[in-house]
Parts: structure tokens; sequence; C-alpha cells
């Protein structure tokens, strides 16, 4: 089982690194979920790998699962959806407002305030 | 008393939280409550650091729950700091904002303090996992600040500036996952017990974490070659927004000093000072890397950002030192760069807006509004921001080249920052003279200026009557500054506050 979770947690990070690397938003948005799944599986394991372990105190029982990485988990979990959804507004605007997903500023200046509105 | 360390979160939770609620569409009422909840958040800024200014530092455990079980915010001397110079600045800041730029879109305000929230927590946490939530908390209300006003451009720098934070907090999730694997805790001040007892086939695993989280931090402090976000990020954002980013990257820079002298400070048994052999290297590079684009700039702002990116450099030679006399020079440079930052972004956006088409682009223009006055101002600015006498840029300067004297790398630190130093007066005296003097015959049709743009100037002057103030009171702020600096090395302090020595302790090792 750690094989197979470790390889998992390794195969999803070089997805994710490969993926940021392309030049488009698309593909750029979908490295980085693979990236936040792979650290959320990553950081899962680290309260080490058990099963059939309660993670809170149950009469009888002796063997517990570390309950904190889960709870650690449900905090990154949430935090990359909300992050996810934003940086999938914002490739969303900047396509609908640029007419192309390209992540590069293509040569064109980063101009202080070009979008500001004169009053 | 213990219980105020808890308002800087909170206080700028509520009054977000009720801007968006309540006062969605009353921009007046929106100012009105976001000055005062500010002002207010300075009051109690002060009170803590007199706090802190008393002695020990002082945990507050969230709950009651004792540390290391419970989340715990530690006010000492540092964080105390830190409180009040982000604060102060962003009173100043919201005032300046109040007089045009929260116009441009919505939610100014609201955003502004969900990015306090998240700086004063960021700065007062005492766990390494809320220190994960608040970097969170204040990035997605900097890319909300950032993105103010909207357009092509900003949409474009924004989703890289997006895009390589999340790469950070990704790293971020990676290493605190690899130190609480081999520690089994993610409280400061139990990591720093715990960390000097690793056993010795861990110490590579915990070193891996370590390393990792510096790039983290490496990130959000712009250091070289993890920099190049930052120029386009603050070029894109509005003026406000970037002069509060000014106190942003210092976050980073605070991370650094508090989990390199905390938890894998001196007294780390074999992970003693993991992060000085790269820190010092990369800072001078930083350095000159700054220095180069400060030379290259073809824009205001950009030799504005470029600025921020040298005066890291310098403020990290400080800390990459790590002794006490360097450290308490470091933390001198840093409420002066940080104060000569935010004055500098905010004077290149009135210069941009009194110049038209022109924008801050460094070629002459026609005469505009207010140049002398303006041109007075850059002048000063820029002799604080490189370092020329008399404003505090000097002191701050001399000071790190006399704590630096004696550390085994002064050639090259002496090296870097007084050539730089001189490439940086030409830098600014290039764009100064460029801007202020070379002005072509004809009028600028540029926007009226009136009787109502007083209180963006005198936001820019209270600002640099501040810096002022700093290289007046020099000494009693050193002598302020070598506590601090003393308190910090001193982490068996830190850990005796939170972890309380007596019982709490024991279980703590216990487990």
């Amino acid at each position: 089982m750690e094989l197979l979770v470790a390889s998992g947690i390794g195969m999803m990070t070089a997805v994710g690194i490969y993926l940021i690397l392309l030049r488009r938003a698309f593909p750029v948005v979908i490295g980085l979920s693979f990236l936040s799944y792979a650290v959320n599986v990553f950081l899962f394991a680290m309260g080490r790998l058990a099963i059939n372990r309660p993670p809170i105190l149950v009469d009888g029982v002796t063997e517990y699962t570390d309950p904190l990485p889960q709870a650690l988990v449900l905090t990154a979990i949430v935090i990359s959806f909300g992050m996810t959804a934003l940086i999938v507004v914002l490739s969303l605007r900047g396509f609908l407002e640029t007419g192309t997903d390209s992540v590069d500023l293509g040569g064109v200046e980063p101009r202080p305030r070009s979008g500001r509105k004169r009053p | 008393m213990s219980n105020w360390i808890i308002v800087p979160v909170v206080l700028p939770a509520f009054t977000a939280c009720f801007l968006v609620a309540a006062l969605r569409f009353q921009l007046r009422w929106q100012r009105a409550v976001s000055i005062v909840s500010t002002a207010m958040l300075f009051g109690v800024a002060i009170g803590l650091y007199v706090l802190a200014a008393a002695g020990e530092p002082r945990p507050y455990l969230l709950g009651n729950w004792p540390a290391p079980f419970g989340i715990v915010l530690v006010l000492d001397r540092l964080s105390a700091l830190m409180v009040l110079l982000t604060s102060g600045l962003a009173l100043l800041v919201v005032l300046y904002a109040s007089a045009g730029w929260d116009e441009k879109g919505r939610h100014f305000h609201a955003l502004f303090h969900f990015q306090l929230l998240g700086i004063n927590g960021a700065f007062l946490t005492g766990d390494v996992f809320n220190l994960f939530v608040f970097f969170e908390v204040l990035l997605i209300a900097s890319y909300g600040l950032m993105l103010h006003g909207g357009g092509p451009g900003r949409l474009k720098a924004g989703f890289q500036y997006v895009a390589i934070n999340l790469v950070a907090s990704t790293v971020f999730l990676f290493a605190v996952g690899l130190i609480y694997a081999v520690t089994g805790t993610l409280n400061m001040a139990d990591l720093a017990v715990k960390v000097g007892q690793v056993q010795a086939g861990d110490v590579a695993l915990l070193r891996t974490g370590a390393l990792l989280l510096f790039g983290v931090f490496a990130v959000k402090a712009a250091l070289v070659p993890l920099h190049w976000w930052l120029p386009m990020a603050y070029a894109a954002a509005p003026a406000p927004s970037a002069a509060l980013f000014a106190v942003m990257t210092k976050v980073g820079a605070y991370s650094i000093l508090r989990v390199y002298t905390l938890i894998f400070g001196a007294e780390a048994g074999p992970l003693a000072d993991a992060a000085a052999p790269i820190l010092l290297p990369a800072a001078l590079v930083t350095l000159a890397v700054g220095t180069i684009g400060v030379l290259a700039s073809r824009t205001l702002i950009e030799l504005a950002c470029y600025s921020v990116v040298t005066s890291m450099g310098t403020l990290l030679i400080a800390v990459g030192v790590f002794d006490a006399l360097s450290i308490s020079a470091a933390l001198y440079y840093l409420l002066h760069s940080t104060l000569v930052a935010a004055v500098l972004f905010l004077l290149v956006d009135l210069v941009a807006e009194r110049r038209g088409r022109f924008l801050g682009r460094l070629i002459p223009s026609p005469p505009f509004g207010h140049a002398l006055l303006l041109g007075g101002l850059f002048f000063l600015t820029a002799l604080a921001m490189v370092g020329l006498p008399p404003l505090s840029g000097f002191l701050g300067k001399l000071l790190i080249l006399d704590a630096t004297r004696d550390s085994p790398q002064s050639a090259a630190i002496w090296w870097a920052i007084l050539g730089t130093s001189l490439l940086l007066t030409v830098g600014f005296a290039r764009a100064g003279s460029v801007v202020f003097w070379k002005q072509g015959n004809g009028r600028i049709a540029g926007p009226r200026t009136g009787g109502t743009r007083v209180l963006p100037i005198s936001v820019v002057l209270v600002l640099l009557a501040l810096t002022a103030v700093l290289s007046i009171a020099a000494g009693p702020i050193m002598h302020e500054m070598n506590l601090t600096a003393e308190q910090l090395l001193d982490p068996a302090r830190y850990v005796r506050a939170v972890l309380g020595g007596g019982r709490a302790f024991a279980s703590a090792v216990e487990l």
C-alpha cells in the first residue's frame, strides 16, 4: 500500500508540474489542481497509513489513527477549492477580455495603469 | 490584558464582514467605517507594543486549550513591532485610497480589511499550519486588491501572480507535512523543542521540510531567483494596494526571521541554522539583480518595484548573518524600507496621474501640474531609498554595514551594498531628471488638479516625515530593536512562555 500511495503522489505531482509549465491557462489550472490533490494525499499519509482504526476515542479500542492530518487535509481542501475557483474565474475573465488564454504577457508591457478609467 | 492579542485579527475580520454585509453600496459610510476601524487597529497595536515591550512573550490560548494542543497566538516584541508597522501604514494607505481609488471597483475597503486580517494573523500566530492559513487569507485578499479596477493587463499579471502563489502554497503544505511527519507537532514553540531532539535517521527528511519552507518564504520575500513575480504584480496593482503590499514582502522576511531563529535556529541540534548558507548569497544576488532592474527600468513603476527588490536584498543580507547586531540593524532597515516603498508607490501614482498619456514612462513630457512639489518629494524619497543622508535609508545601510563588519563575508557584503548604492543613485537620478527636468513645450492634457487632491499629497508627506522621525529618533529606536533582536535570539524565553515551562511542557515531551 505504501508503494501505491507514494507512487500515486509522485505521479500526480509530476503531471501537475508538467502541466503548469505549459503556456495556456487551462492546463495551468488543471496542473494546479493536480498539485493540490497530490499534496492532500501527501498530508493525509503523513499521519501514517492505517486501515480500520478510529481517529477519535472509542471504548475498547487501543489502536488509533492520527486525527490531526485529517483536520489539516480538510482545511487544505477547502482552501485549494476556493483558490481553484478564483483562478478559473480569473483565467476566464482574462480570456474574455484579451481573446487569448496564453498565460504570458505576450510582449505587452505590464502597463501600470492600463485598465484605469479616467474620472 | 492578554485578551487584546486577538484583536488585530478579529477587528479587521468583523469590519470586513460588516462592510460587505451592511454597507455594500454606501461608499461614504464604507470609508468612514474603514478609516475608524483602521485607526482603532492602530491604537490597539500601540497598546500591544507597550504590552510586549514590558517583557516576556505572551501567548494567547484560543478556547483556553493548553499549547501545544490548542491554537495559540503569541505576542512578542517582533510580532508587536510588525503589527504596529502594518496598522500604521494601513491607516495612511486607507486615507490615500479614500481620496478616489476606492471608487474604481467594488469592495476595496472590505478586501483591505481581509488583507489586514491575514497580515496581522501571520505576524501573531504561533503555529506553522496557521501561518499557512493566514498566508492564504492575505493572498486571496491581495488577489482582489491587485485586480481592483480591472482591465486586461491587470488580469494577465493577476493570473501569473495567483498561479505562482498557488504553487508556493502547495510547497508550503508539502513542507508542513514533512515537518509534522517527523516531529508530530506544528506548534512553533513545541517544534523548537522537538527539532533539537530529532533522531539521526530523520534529519534528512526534516532538513528537506525546513528548506522547502525556506523556498516558500523566499517566494514571499522576493528572493532571487524567485523574485520575478514581484515587479509584474506590483506594477499592475493599483497604487494604494501596492503601498500596502510593501508590507507583504516583509511577511516573508518576518517568517524567515521567526522560523530560522526559533525552530531551526542556533539551538536546533543537527539542523542548526538550516537556512543561513543559502540566505546570504541569495540576498546578495537579489540586491544585484534588483539594482540592474532599477537601471534598466523604462517606467517609474518598474523603478519602484525593482527598488523594493533591492531593499529586500539589503534587508535579507542583514538577516542572513543571524546575530543580534545585524538582526537589529535589519529590523531598523525593515521599518525604513516599508515606509519608503509605500511612499514611492504613492508618489509614482501621483506623478503618472498628472502626466496624462505619458503616465510613468521615462521619457520627457510637457510640463505637468505640481511638478516642482512632486519633483522635490521624489528627490527626498530617492535619497531615502538609495541610502544617502539625511533620511533613514542612510542610517539603515550604515547600521547594516557596521553590524556585518566582523562577519566572514563582510567583504562581499560591503562591496555589494556600497556598489549597488552608487548604481541606484545613478538609476534614480536618471529617472528623476528625465521626468521632472527634461520637460518639453506645450501643455499636458491630463486630468485637472484641484483642491481635492490635498489628501493624497499629505499622506505622502506624513510617510516621508515618518522616515525623518526614524532617523532623528534612531537612538531610542535602535535600543528597542536591540532588545527585540535579543529576545528573538533567545528561543528558550519564547518556548517557556508558550508551553508554560511546567506541567504543559512535561506532558508535551511525554507525548
